[in-house]
């Protein structure tokens, strides 16, 4: 009996990855905070997660041509949207740099809270091995 | 889509404000630079930044044609720098070397005030630049940690 890593990690490593994709999305934000008509854009974290979770059970639709429309909950980008200024600026312009920020650490530490649990369930597969 | 790419974000961003920088700093240094005519005289330049679109660096990724939708973008970029197009100050000076023969010498439009605060907003922009390229630092050094007892 092989172990399967997919069924021993769970959910965790999706929650990672979705993790560095709205890090990069935040940090784009942050360097177009100057770049007049940027829209700010953030990633629904639930529609990623949903995706990851509908791909794990399986029950997806495969795609077997590049031509054939991805049919779980959305396009690859669907879960990328665009964020509601505050206020608005003159240029266009809704990155509020203060707000952009204080997400990308919340980010980081939810980036730190998805690592620590898949390290658990690493170090869990170790001690099983080991038999301890 | 990686946590590479933001080091490369964040860097096209600290390019971006360092140049800002270097503008408002040109700018200050010629504010007071007379000339004796409108030609010749300097004018305050301005970066104007544009972002930069992924699809446009790999057009083939993720097929986004149909949905006319981009991808979550690769940072910033300059592209270019225009002259502002403000009156320039005339000033009667007739005892000054450069004027001319009606005694006017032109000063550049430069607003040193507006400099001053472009300055501070570029410099707070860059640190928050070096802010974000150092969280994913330690977030990338952390995944090499992985499965580590």
């Amino acid at each position: 009996m092989a172990i399967s890593f997919d069924k021993a990690l769970g959910i965790h490593q999706y929650a990672l990855e979705a993790r560095v994709k709205r890090a990069e999305v935040l940090a784009n934000n942050m360097a177009n905070a100057d770049t007049p008509g940027f829209k700010a854009r953030d990633v629904d974290f639930q529609a990623v997660m949903q995706r990851a979770q509908q791909a794990a059970t399986g029950f997806e639709m495969a795609r077997t041509n590049a031509g054939h429309m991805d049919t779980s909950s959305g396009a690859p980008d669907s879960e990328l949207l665009y964020r509601t200024p505050h206020q608005p600026s003159v240029d266009g312009n809704t990155v509020d740099a203060q707000q952009e920020q204080t997400r990308f650490m919340r980010n980081a530490m939810d980036y730190q809270a998805s690592f620590q649990f898949l390290n658990s369930k690493f170090s869990g597969l170790t001690k099983a091995l080991k038999g301890e | 889509m990686s946590l590479g790419s933001i080091f490369d974000i964040a860097g096209s961003g600290m390019t971006a404000q360092s140049l800002r920088l270097n503008t408002t700093a040109s700018n200050i240094a010629n504010a007071e630079t007379a000339s004796s005519s409108t030609e010749t005289t300097y004018r305050a330049r301005k970066p104007v930044f544009a972002a930069i679109q992924q699809s446009l660096l790999n057009p083939d990724s993720q097929g986004l044609a149909f949905t006319g939708e981009q991808g979550p973008g690769a940072g910033v970029r300059v592209e270019g720098i225009v002259e502002s197009q403000a009156d320039l100050q005339m000033r009667y000076q007739p005892e000054h070397p450069a004027a001319n023969e009606d005694g006017y010498v032109f000063y550049p439009n430069v607003n040193v005030v507006e400099e001053m605060a472009d300055m501070m907003s570029s410099s707070r922009s860059y640190q928050m630049n070096v802010d974000i390229m150092n969280t994913a630092k330690s977030m990338m050094q952390r995944i090499l940690t992985l499965g580590q007892q």
